[in-house]
């Protein structure tokens, strides 16, 4: 039997993970006040727009799918009725 | 200009012929050359119409050579082989050719100078496609197979009828630039923008793409769609229409893409996504847009084949590949999860990675003219990308919660095409400058600007954030087996509707009229029968009378004669006579 990765069964793995992971946001919101955001419209100069924005738009995307499961969604089989 | 070369669709075309009766090492090697032989005769190719034959009175001109052709031509070569690696261990012949023959195709439409070879390796790519879908041998691929090929013939007639009424204007079937204005460019246009699954023509992707084998898909993924991009950056670039189309297809499909079970339906509503991004390019119409959907679709091809081999690979080796099904897989396919999470970096435009110097060109060309909402619409579709492809595919078929399921790697041949595929991902995110070269306009575009980069990082991490918040809370999306309707629900119920419809309505005024003319057609011969008989009886008995017969003799006669002519068994003399006779009075009639 050949071996099996395991490393995300340890929860301290994960927990690093997802430390590691937060502490990479912190420095990029860091990070922008090193470089100048040169942009075409004036809401991308607002400090965090990409941040917020980002988050913003995934929240909004699941949410929004939410509601258009309860229209679309069907059993497997639907067609074949 | 002419060359000795074989055109390249031809070498795919006639070098398929050959793969029935070829076995091993030798079919193996030969279908892995074929792709190198078209490459470099690509490779060997200046600029210029080449490939010109003469038919009725026309000239076909089957290798149009500029930049733009033959960066597509490039990445549709290379596509071909990886396709046909990664399908080395295939036993069946009818996907090898039909792929190779597919690929062939698609070359042929690409250099195509004239509408009338286009629109021949147009409908040879709709066929030979057909059969890679219904290569599984389903009942539901053949099913989705037969609507695949109704659509797309239905595509095929608007474009010949666009193209015979191009010609009959222009008196030319050579072309080039067309843009939006009389009827046949509109009728064009929809038969090219049905075959890049624009919204709302776009419901037999989803339908059928997921419907191939784990490897056929993999063809399916690259051809039809992004032909229809190359074709619609020479004839309609800078079309307005193509704006709204774009915007619609970058943020409708990643609602499905959200809610979908099966992840190769996933990855076909982000196949969809992607080509939203070019025709937005192309509806942009500047230089920097179409470099960017050029660009785009070159990275693209790529990086969406290889998320369609990892997800290919999990299905050959687990036979599942639906989210409620399988999870953790990691475990044992640790090689197929990383070149999955590198084509899922690639397509969400992470830095140092393919699609991060492909589609920035876009957004910032949509940046540089000002079209705000454009602008705001990718961005967050480039969040939606990075949930539905960039986390969404790797984390619930590799990660998640455990299935159980222990599968190992897929097949040498298998791994290497990914291999490869990957590499190119990060070679093209890293060394972008030749990729930059080959792009049909001069490139003065930076990708890496710590601007750009801090943002597009803060874009996809903060979405990534938004993830982990929602998944830890519970309140992400569940995974449930389910049927989500789209646009195909019009031909697939409404269709089986109007079929009852017409069949209850049409076929029942059939059977009426059947059922009438039946018993007319029995009531008149009866009648005709009948009168006859009364006719004869009358004639003969009143003659019979005359002679002396009566009593017993005359009954015999009556029931002989009544038989006789109800059961048409008089001689034949005398149905010839009366025959000859009944002629003769016509002819003295009509006289």
């Amino acid at each position: 039997m050949k071996k099996e990765l395991t490393i995300f069964d340890n929860p301290k793995n994960v927990k690093r993970l997802q430390t590691g992971f937060f502490l990479a946001l912190i420095v990029l919101l860091i990070a922008e006040s090193f470089v100048e955001m040169h942009g075409y419209f004036s809401v991308e100069h607002f400090y965090g727009f990409y941040a917020v924005y980002g988050f913003i738009s995934y929240v909004l995307l699941i949410f929004l799918a939410k509601l258009l499961r309860k229209i679309i969604m069907r059993k497997e089989d639907y067609y074949d009725q | 200009m002419t060359n000795n070369m074989l055109p390249p669709v031809l070498v795919f075309i006639l070098g398929a012929v050959l793969i029935p009766f070829l076995k091993g090492k030798v079919k193996a090697g030969y279908m892995l050359a074929l792709p190198v032989v078209v490459f470099i005769t690509l490779l060997n190719l200046s600029l210029g119409n080449t490939w010109i034959f003469e038919f009725w009175g026309y000239e076909l001109i089957m290798g149009r050579i500029d930049k733009l052709s033959l960066i597509f031509a490039y990445v549709f070569t290379i596509m071909a082989f990886l396709g046909i690696l990664f399908a080395l261990h295939v036993k069946d012949n009818l996907q090898h050719v039909s792929g190779l023959v597919y690929a062939g195709s698609t070359l042929g439409v690409v250099l195509a100078g004239d509408f009338l070879s286009l629109y021949i390796f147009w409908e040879i790519m709709a066929v030979s496609s057909t059969f890679l879908i219904i290569a599984s041998r389903t009942k539901e691929s053949r099913e989705a197979g037969f609507r695949y090929i109704l659509v797309h013939l239905i595509g095929g007639l608007f474009l010949l009828a666009g193209i015979v009424l191009y010609i009959q204007k222009t008196n030319t079937i050579a072309f080039d630039y067309i843009g939006l204005g009389g009827i046949e460019s509109y009728l064009i246009f929809i038969g090219i923008a049905l075959n890049a699954a624009a919204v709302p023509l776009h419901a037999w992707l989803p339908d059928a793409y997921p419907m191939g084998t784990p490897t056929s898909t993999v063809f399916l993924s690259a051809f039809t769609t992004k032909s229809a991009v190359y074709l619609l950056i020479r004839t309609f670039p800078g079309a307005d229409i193509l704006l709204v189309i774009g915007a619609l297809m970058v943020s409708l499909p990643i609602f499905y893409a959200v809610l979908e079970n099966d992840i190769r339906r996933v990855l076909s509503y982000s196949l969809m996504n992607q080509v939203g991004f070019m025709l937005v390019g192309i509806g942009i119409g500047t230089e920097l847009a179409l470099n960017g959907a050029v660009a785009h679709a070159f990275c693209h091809i790529i990086y969406k084949a290889l998320l369609f081999m990892a997800a290919g690979s999990v299905l050959q080796m687990t036979g599942k590949i639906k989210c409620t099904e399988i999870g953790g897989l990691y475990k044992t396919m640790p090689l197929t999860c990383l070149f999955c999470m590198i084509g899922a970096a690639s397509i969400s435009a992470f830095p140092l990675f393919s699609g991060f110097v492909s589609k920035s060109m876009i957004i910032s060309a949509s940046g540089k003219e000002q079209i705000f909402i454009i602008w705001l619409v990718l961005q967050f579709a480039s969040t939606g990308v990075v949930d539905h492809a960039g986390i969404k595919v790797p984390f619930f078929t590799f990660f998640g919660h455990d299935s159980g399921i222990r599968a190992k790697e897929p097949p040498l041949n298998m791994l290497l095409a990914m291999g490869i595929a990957a590499f190119l991902c990060i070679g093209l995110g890293v060394f972008y400058k030749p990729l930059y070269n080959l792009l049909p306009f001069a490139v003065h575009y930076e990708p890496y600007t710590g601007a750009h980069v801090i943002g597009q990082l803060q874009l996809l991490m903060f979405g990534a954030l938004a993830f982990t918040l929602l998944i830890l809370s519970g309140y992400y999306v569940p995974e449930v087996r389910s049927k989500n309707i789209d646009a195909d629900w019009t031909y697939r119920k409404f269709g089986s509707m109007a079929y009852k419809i017409l069949d209850n309505g049409l076929n029942l005024l059939n059977r009426v009229s059947e059922g009438f003319l039946i018993e007319f057609v029995k009531g008149v011969t009866s009648c005709f029968k009948n009168a006859a008989t009364g006719i004869s009886l009358f004639v003969f008995v009143n003659f019979w009378l005359l002679i002396g017969y009566r009593d017993k003799r005359l009954e015999i006669k009556k029931q002989q004669l009544y038989n006789d002519v109800l059961h048409g068994i008089l001689p034949i003399g005398i149905s010839a006579g009366v025959a000859v006779s009944f002629i003769f009075l016509m002819y003295v009639w009509v006289k």
